[in-house]
């Protein structure tokens, strides 16, 4: 069973008077374990789309089902809920904890969010630190490491909970290519080892070239969708 | 728990100064009351101390009546012997008095043979006036501490006024109920030293040289004063007393007996209680300064993490953790503030006490101010501060959980 069917999906914003169409009818599915990219340039629903796969928002028609779960009809607290045990997610910025380490900001959604014993917590994250790299990191706050090595603590922070499904908006947006490139490979080698569905959203052609699957968007419409290997249309 | 309370103080650290600003506010708060409650305190215990040991007694009985006109000392009003009786029987069965000492009140003219002027007298048993106000002793400057037959102790102003001193022989002339005159001969055996209130220019004679002077035929008081075992039992005594007393009538099934507590006898006890109201809007003044302060430090940090409050709030925390964590916060504030300032407050008492201030109460001298604070104030200020903290961090937390991970996200 796909891990996501969306089905006529849209999104509409009222600005005052005037309604902006974000996305505009979107259908598509995602099979669980693929590692996906949404592209397209600016104000072209990347970013939207993600929100709502996320249950960060709400569509304002159609049908959005994330791991076999209808997330318009989730209230506030059962998104919350929702989203702690099945979604994983990457920043932009990193938005990393300032005042927890780097050990902290791992072990915080196993602690704060899903209330996992003590042993397990630590076999975990300790997991996490030595497939992510950065084990001898483990206790630097945030302000003491580089971009490359945040977003991997990111990464690891996604996964700890053993999600479903990782959301990464932009995740290479304020790395350089070389990093932005690792953080990619690290991405595709979790998702080979953990069997977690990636996607990820970006203008960066040169990452897009990683994903399997490509939606590319434009102007709040599915255009295409590329699998590595062949071409279907949206 | 002790992960919010982690990332409560480890958020509270990220911003040293202004933590330390808020947290010396309220210090200065918690000090401020403390001190204020302690010499306040000491004050009007010292006063009420003075009033009810030297002159008043805690409680006093008198004729129904009598204290509507108690400015005139009405001698038709006094309780008659078998009254007395009765009076005495319900006194002397009760086990939280320590002492009671009937009086008669009255007043008249002094002579020192060259002057006379108007004098207030009370006439008392000695040992049992000096165990019910054991203030009073203190209080004869110049003589002995005693009263015996034939003497008087005369009220320093009038002393130094009329220019006599100890063993000099003075009149007392005074009219009794009946409206006859009749005078006595009187030996000065100590100059009383006056205190502010009422009777507290008073001179102290023997009860049988007034009822002699008087020309009673039995035993006539004007009142009883009493004296508790426990000042704090004051209350439910006065009630328990209420209650016997009130079933003692006379033959028009009137009560005979009024009774009153220290408070109704005296202006002072309105000082008391201007003292209490002053405290009380010090304290408000306190939990407006916790209010403001840390309602203001909270909205400001609430604001600075906006996009971290999306981030955990994206990754699943629930809104009630978010509020949690905010409200631990101000609650960490409260309890960091109360407790200096429960340490900076009492020390600042300890070195007052220690500088052994002195100050004037009327007509007394150099009273010695000892200014002491209750536990049970420092815990109700504590307690006070740390709820008014976690109040104000209400507010400012639960916009934080109600925060949209989607806007808190964008926010730049």
């Amino acid at each position: 069973m796909s891990l996501i069917i969306a089905d006529n999906v849209k999104k509409d914003y009222h600005a005052g008077d005037v309604t902006v169409s974000a996305l505009k009818g979107l259908s598509f599915e995602i099979e669980p374990a693929s590692f996906v990219s949404f592209v397209g340039p600016s104000g072209s629903g990347k970013t939207t789309l993600l929100n709502l796969i996320g249950c960060l928002d709400k569509p304002t028609e159609g049908k959005l089902t994330v791991a076999a779960t209808d997330v318009l009809h989730l209230d506030r607290k059962q998104s919350a809920s929702f989203r702690g045990s099945n979604i994983g997610f990457i920043f932009q910025d990193f938005n990393l904890i300032p005042v927890l380490t780097v050990y902290e900001n791992i072990e915080y959604p196993l602690l704060m969010v899903q209330s996992t014993p003590a042993e397990e917590r630590k076999k975990r994250v300790t997991a996490l630190l030595e497939a992510v790299g950065m084990i001898e990191q483990k206790d630097k706050y945030p302000d003491q490491i580089s971009g490359g090595q945040k977003q991997r603590v990111a990464i690891a922070r996604a996964l700890v909970t053993k999600p479903k499904l990782v959301l990464a908006d932009e995740p290479t947006a304020n790395l350089d290519h070389k990093t932005a490139y690792m953080v990619i490979e690290l991405m595709k080698k979790m998702r080979d080892e953990l069997r977690t569905t990636f996607i990820f959203s970006t203008h960066d052609q040169k990452i897009v070239g990683e994903a399997e699957i490509i939606f590319t968007l434009e102007d709040g419409n599915l255009l295409d969708r590329h699998v590595e290997g062949g071409k279907q249309n949206g | 728990m002790g992960n919010l309370f982690k990332i409560a103080i480890r958020n509270l650290l990220r911003y040293k100064r202004r933590t330390l600003l808020t947290a010396s506010l309220i210090t200065i708060g918690v000090v401020f009351v403390l001190v204020f409650i302690s010499v306040s305190g000491s004050f009007k215990n010292m006063m009420i101390g003075q009033i009810t040991d030297s002159m008043l007694g805690h409680l006093q009985v008198h004729r129904k009546g009598y204290v509507a006109s108690i400015d005139n000392l009405p001698l038709n009003l006094n309780l008659k012997a078998g009254a007395i009786a009765r009076l005495e029987n319900i006194l002397d069965k009760q086990p939280e008095i320590e002492a009671y000492s009937p009086r008669i009140k009255f007043g008249g003219m002094f002579s020192n043979f060259v002057e006379t002027t108007n004098i207030r007298l009370v006439a008392v048993y000695p040992d049992r006036e000096f165990r019910t106000v054991p203030l009073l002793p203190l209080r004869i400057t110049n003589g002995g501490k005693a009263l015996n037959r034939g003497e008087i102790l005369v009220p320093d102003l009038l002393a130094k006024g009329m220019k006599v001193k100890i063993g000099d022989t003075v009149v007392v002339v005074a009219t009794n109920k009946d409206s006859s005159v009749n005078g006595k001969q009187f030996r000065v055996a100590g100059i009383v030293e006056g205190i502010t209130g009422p009777g507290g220019r008073d001179g102290y004679i023997h009860i049988e040289d007034a009822t002699e002077l008087l020309r009673m035929d039995a035993m006539e008081i004007s009142e009883i004063a009493i004296r508790l075992k426990d000042f704090n039992k004051l209350n439910p005594v006065n009630q328990k007393l209420e209650g016997l007393l009130s079933k003692e009538l006379n033959q028009q099934d009137k009560p005979i007996f009024e009774l009153h507590t220290w408070e109704k006898l005296t202006p002072f006890y309105n000082i008391a209680r201007m003292i209490d109201v002053m405290t009380f809007f010090i304290k408000l003044m306190l939990i407006a300064i916790v209010l403001i302060s840390i309602m203001n430090v909270m909205i400001m940090a609430v604001y600075e993490r906006i996009r971290e409050i999306g981030t955990i709030a994206a990754i699943g925390t629930l809104p009630g953790k978010i509020l949690n964590m905010f409200v631990i916060e101000g609650f960490c504030l409260g309890v960091v503030g109360a407790a200096i300032g429960n340490i900076v407050g009492i020390a600042v008492i300890l070195i007052l006490n220690m500088m052994k201030i002195t100050f004037n109460f009327g007509q007394q001298k150099g009273l010695l101010l000892r200014a002491n604070i209750y536990p049970m104030d420092i815990l109700v200020i504590s307690v006070t501060v740390i709820i008014v903290s976690v109040i104000a961090s209400l507010q400012p937390a639960f916009k934080a959980s109600r925060m949209e991970p989607i806007k808190a996200l964008r926010h730049v």
